[in-house]
């Protein structure tokens, strides 16, 4: 959620995520200067214990047992791993949840993604206007997250919708897409989708890097515009992909607002919105089961901590940084 | 002003043919469209009488009927004026909590040398991937265990974590932007004889400001539209924040609420467009830009 925008990954790769450099020939830490240190990180300090670390571990422990908000706690029972077997055994609901959100973040963020990319590249060259499209495009991913933008979103693809009376103009008869199982996800999916601004602003930051000797060498070498965007724009541009791909997806799967809107809270029609964090809100504030809904909690954070691996581990293929380092 | 943001750093290329770069504008205008349609129909719905938004398709009402604002403001036991005054507090208090303690803690990430500090900061870069759903559940024991859930002032839960720099992102923004300010300053000051306080006051502090209005920025919009938190955290009407409030909509099923509901949905992403159209320059580059000087 806090990251739906993107701090520039151009300048330094991702190399940045490193400590900031520590002046080697004065190593030592200056008389009173390590107190201060802490002084100055003591809210972070606490709040990565109280807010961050501590609610973890208890979300472990409670995955282990039956907690509901209403026992008191020494009439807590521990569970074992029934919860987590109950999670892959016997609840149908938890893995049709686990194919909503993965198939909801396997098509729209590539989508996402590529309109981001084709309209970044639209806007590529230097001319009057771009600023304003440019603008204009990010709107909807400063808005779209909103209750508000969802509610409208689900009456623009309901029986007497806008989306309808566009199918209308070519004689196609639409129906209410809210409402229908097998439409109601593809409707949320046409959300994140309109929402391209973000990322698109993030790869036109990382083409204003690509150096332009680069087109004419590749130009005087008589390659086409095709050739120049698969072998120059393409390779030159992958850290910039890749730090998009990692977020939108980590992203994709978080989504809740838009499914919660559109389904009133419920995962419906027939549990086709259940995104994973709204069947996780429903198990744990709705039917109170909080034991079972910290099982989920933590598989939900295994499974985002296995994908950000695999994306870095397998990055190590596709993703060319210019400046030759290894990374 | 907006065009001038992009100034050309094209060196001299051939001219691209005329007709190409129509195209180019025909496919950029129709994908303007495709992204304004959503708003302008939302706009356009918000001011037609319950008869047209079922019959008239179009855009614009036959008739601008602007009483959808006034009963959707008084549609439910509180006014929509409570919820926007309560969205308004969490929002700017939370605006305030950002700034203040993502500063103190980017400074010493940044500036000051203690003890196990790469190790506090790869952990801080470990909780910008966490998925605040994951956190939810036990938080929400730990607050109502604290009797802050409901409590006198209910809006606790939602903002002792702002205060206390859990919003990492904002952290590792101001880092980023510290490492770009002359470390012959800090220099310069301490043979002044200032501190670790004294430069984080009359150096870093006065120059950190386009970071913390980043921040500021951001902080309030994704607050203001946030609605996960504040649906677990707020639990009477009278607490309700907008986007909680908007909610209610939906719960009521009838069909004559819906010129209200998105009456009510224009005015709660106002506060949002107007700082869009403020700052738009700034949002678009600034987390580029000006936030992040690697």
């Amino acid at each position: 959620m806090a990251l739906t925008t993107a701090p520039d990954p151009t300048r330094r790769g991702s190399g940045s995520v490193r400590p900031p450099a520590t002046r080697r020939g004065t190593g030592r830490i200056r008389h009173g200067e390590g107190l201060a240190g802490y002084v100055f990180l003591s809210p972070w300090l606490i709040g990565l214990m109280a807010i961050t670390a501590m609610p973890m571990l208890l979300s472990l422990y409670l995955s282990f047992t039956n907690y509901d908000i209403l026992t008191p706690w020494s009439e807590v029972e521990w569970v074992g791993l029934a919860n987590y077997e109950r999670m892959f055994t016997s609840d149908p609901s938890w893995w049709h949840s686990v194919r909503v959100t993965l198939s909801f973040a396997l098509i729209a963020v590539p989508l996402k993604l590529a309109a981001a990319l084709g309209v970044a590249l639209l806007l590529n060259r230097a001319w009057r206007g771009v600023g304003l499209f440019r603008g204009l495009f990010y709107l909807p991913s400063l808005l779209g997250g909103s209750v508000a933008l969802a509610i409208v979103w689900v009456n623009m693809f309901n029986r007497d919708g806008a989306f309808n009376s566009f199918l209308a103009l070519f004689g196609i008869e639409g129906k209410p897409w809210v409402n229908d199982p097998d439409w109601a996800l593809e409707t949320l999916m046409v959300l994140a989708i309109w929402q391209f601004g973000a990322p698109m602003v993030i790869f036109l930051a990382g083409l204003k890097q690509v150096p332009t000797e680069l087109y004419e060498a590749a130009s005087v070498d008589g390659a086409g515009k095709l050739r120049q965007f698969v072998n120059v724009t393409l390779p030159m541009l992958s850290p910039v992909i890749f730090f998009n791909l990692v977020l939108e997806t980590i992203n994709g799967f978080q989504g809740f607002t838009a499914a919660f809107v559109l389904s009133n809270g419920t995962g419906g029609p027939v549990d086709s919105t259940l995104m994973y964090t709204l069947n996780l809100y429903i198990t744990g504030f709705t039917d109170l089961e909080m034991g079972y809904a910290s099982a989920m909690a933590w598989v939900f954070l295994i499974a985002i901590a296995l994908i950000t691996v695999l994306f870095f581990s397998t990055g190590r293929f596709w993703v060319h940084y210019s400046d030759g380092e290894d990374r | 002003m907006v065009a001038s943001t992009v100034a050309p750093p094209v060196t001299a290329r051939p001219q691209r043919p005329r007709s190409r770069s129509w195209l180019r504008l025909i496919v950029l205008l129709a994908i303007v469209a495709v992204v304004l349609y959503p708003l302008i129909w939302m706009i356009g719905t918000s001011v037609k009488s319950q008869e047209e938004i079922v019959n008239n398709i179009g855009l614009l009402p036959r008739q601008f009927t602007p009483g959808n604002y006034t009963d959707g403001w008084t549609n439910f036991d509180v006014s929509f004026g409570r919820f926007f005054l309560n969205s308004a507090t969490v929002s700017l208090l939370t605006v305030v909590g950002n700034a203040v303690s993502c500063l103190l803690a980017a400074y010493a990430f940044a500036r000051l040398k203690f003890r196990l500090r790469g190790m506090w900061f790869a952990v801080m870069i470990g909780t910008l991937l966490l998925p605040g759903h994951v956190l939810i559940v036990p938080q929400y024991i730990l607050f109502r265990s604290l009797g802050l859930v409901g409590g006198d002032w209910p809006y606790l839960p939602l903002l002792i974590p702002q205060f206390l720099a859990t919003e990492a992102f904002f952290v590792f923004l101001m880092v980023q932007f510290m490492r770009g300010i002359p470390r012959e300053l800090d220099e310069a000051a301490r043979i002044d004889g200032a501190n670790a306080f004294g430069i984080f006051r009359h150096v870093i502090l006065p120059l950190s400001r386009p970071a913390l209005v980043t921040t500021a920025i951001f902080s309030f919009i994704w607050t203001w539209n946030d609605f996960f938190r504040q649906l677990v955290f707020l639990s009477s009407l009278s607490d309700y924040t907008v986007p909680v409030a908007l909610t209610l909509f939906i719960d009521s099923t009838s069909q004559s609420a819906v010129g209200p509901m998105f009456a009510m949905s224009v005015l709660s992403l106002l506060p949002v467009f107007l700082f869009f159209v403020a700052f738009q320059r700034m949002l678009v580059e600034g987390i580029n830009t000006s936030g992040l000087k690697g």
